[in-house]
């Protein structure tokens, strides 16, 4: 039995009298895909928040293979294997998408600490960009400023930038939020064929159900900071709490086909 | 091709720049000068300004206690001038580290009151230290004796001195040139664009923010170290708040985005100012003007929009 890379143990983030977030557990297992999904305000963000150091948690811990990493800042917890995306867009704008991949192998291979090497000289990083941008299919962009792809785009960027760190966990936040049905299509595509490849592990949130059914080996219900329902997209999906709690309108619109 | 037109130009203008003295007057020898060491400040200043996003309030600091380090090494020590501009550099560079450890840490307007803040305490401290910096007289009655390396150097022939300062500023802009094309500097760019996606990659903001911060305040300290004997008096006014506001100026008239921006806007500052106050005293207000036009109209200042002209031109 392999041991889990994450093991976050009652996790919890009160803003004041309000809990955003309580006492969570989770285990996630090396290449496991875990969507976490519920409706606006469950706490989702704030979860990834804690996890990558951009929230100090009020209670509980974090371990990333067998090291404590709660509240460490967001830097440190990256250098450690965590890496994520925002639901906003966060890229650079005024760069070139391949300085957007370059800016982040620069910092994950050091040399962003070098104050003489030319930037433009640096082949082997100009290269491992292109091939990420390859692999988010995104590359005949690699020239064109970041600011005037599509928003699609945008966001496949900013997955290939997350993935220039070579974490050991990946942290999406929903990834295909705002994106035509066509792009959803080839993000999740996309998605599935890096979760398959062996290679990450990916923790993901997601307002589309579809997307959730097609990626997920692991769905963590919540609502309202707390744990609802943990399961395989099956016991999700027959579970009657979830279907009145998340899914309630798929569960009136079948009342009404019967 | 576009990369040999540039390089071409640049040569054409650094040879214009070495034949000064033999084509113009005096006077334009000094005005030249004037412009090469307030261009090494603001290029200095734009590292942290245009390249990092951070604007400092408190830039002459370190170009004024260059100032006031050379100005104490010549009168007490007498030491070669290359050794004095190494004096400056050093002081700077760990007035720097301090100011900005302190600094750095703070977003925006609070950032620029901190450094505010600590340049007018530094102006303080030069205003009233009278036993080491003059008081409000500032230091003056040093000599040059040599440069170092062998080298001769007095300040009678104004030539001279402008050349020794054209080699020191053209070698300081190369340094600060290649460091704005490294992986460094490509990390400062993504800084300003963008902190908390360069966090999220690893990267300690704050740390790098520092750094760039430290090489502006050595980088000004250099150019404080030629302006002592240009001007013959290192005084408190170098240090002021209002200096610390020229190489603001001078970086958005040349433009923000492009490194020889603030050299450009060195150069537009000082002719206009030598031209427009010899037949008006309301500098300022032409000045306030034109500012207010850039900043309206030309955002990218003067070179970026001579070069989006050209482009469009060239099209």
């Amino acid at each position: 039995m392999t041991s889990p890379i994450l093991t976050i143990s009652n996790l919890t983030k009160r803003f004041g009298g309000n809990t955003a977030v309580s006492a969570i557990n989770l285990e996630v297992m090396p290449r496991e895909t875990i969507a976490i999904i519920g409706p606006n305000g469950a706490g989702k963000t704030t979860f990834y928040n804690m996890v990558s150091g951009r929230m100090l948690p009020t209670e509980g811990s974090i371990i990333l293979d067998n090291q404590d990493i709660t509240g460490l800042p967001p830097h440190k917890i990256s250098r450690l294997g965590v890496s994520r995306s925002f639901q906003i867009n966060n890229i650079f704008p005024e760069m070139t998408v391949q300085e957007n991949v370059e800016v982040v192998l620069s910092a994950y291979h050091g040399h962003s600490r070098k104050l003489f090497n030319i930037a433009s000289r640096n082949t082997a990083v100009q290269e491992e960009a292109k091939e990420l941008l390859t692999r988010l299919s995104i590359n005949g962009l690699a020239d064109r400023r970041a600011e005037v792809i599509s928003y699609g785009d945008k966001r496949l960027l900013e997955i290939a930038m997350v993935l220039a760190t070579r974490p050991k966990l990946v942290l999406l936040d929903e990834p295909t939020a705002g994106m035509t049905p066509d792009e959803t299509r080839r993000t999740t595509a996309l998605i599935r064929k890096l979760a398959s490849g062996g290679e990450y592990t990916f923790l993901i949130t997601e307002h589309d159900m579809e997307v959730v059914f097609n990626l997920a080996d692991r769905i963590l219900v919540m609502h309202r900071g707390e744990k609802l329902f943990a399961g395989t997209p099956e016991e999700v999906k027959n579970h009657p709490e979830v279907r009145t709690a998340y899914l309630g309108e798929e569960d009136e619109e079948q009342e009404t086909e019967t | 091709m576009k990369a040999k037109v540039v390089l071409a130009c640049l040569l054409l203008v650094i040879a214009a720049l070495v034949a000064v003295p033999w084509i113009a007057s005096y006077f334009y020898v000094f005005i030249f000068t004037e412009i090469l060491i307030m261009g090494l400040f603001a290029v200095s200043f734009n590292l942290i300004f245009g390249y990092t996003g951070m604007l400092s309030f408190g830039h002459a600091a370190f170009f004024g206690v260059g100032s006031y380090a050379t100005a104490l090494v010549l009168i007490h020590l007498q030491w070669p001038f290359l050794a004095c501009l190494l004096v400056s550099m050093g002081v700077s560079a760990v007035l720097a580290l301090v100011i900005g450890y302190l600094s750095v840490r703070l977003n925006e307007v609070y950032f620029a009151m901190l450094t505010l803040a600590f340049g007018m305490m530094i102006f303080a401290i030069a205003y009233q230290w009278r036993s080491i910096t003059g008081g409000s007289d500032g230091l003056a009655g040093f000599t040059l004796g040599s440069f170092g390396l062998g080298i001769d150097l007095t300040l009678s022939n104004p030539a001279v001195y402008y050349h020794v300062v054209l080699a020191i500023v053209g070698i300081a802009s190369l340094v600060l040139y290649v460091i704005c094309r490294s992986s460094f500097g490509l990390v400062l760019k993504a800084i300003r664009q963008n902190p908390e996606r360069v966090a999220f990659a690893g990267l300690n903001v704050r740390t790098y923010r520092l750094v760039a911060f430290i090489i502006a305040g050595t980088f000004a300290g250099l150019a404080g170290g030629l302006i002592a004997p240009f001007l013959r008096v290192a005084s408190p006014e170098l240090i002021h708040w209002s200096t610390s506001a020229e190489p603001v100026l001078m970086s958005i008239l040349g433009g923000t985005g492009y490194f020889l921006g603030p050299f450009i806007g060195s150069a537009v500052f000082v002719l206009l100012e030598t031209w427009i106050t010899s037949f008006t005293g309301s500098w300022m207000l032409v000045l306030g003007i034109i500012l207010a036009l850039m900043v309206v109209f030309f955002r990218k200042g003067l070179l970026g929009t001579f070069l989006d002209w050209w482009m469009e031109v060239k099209k």
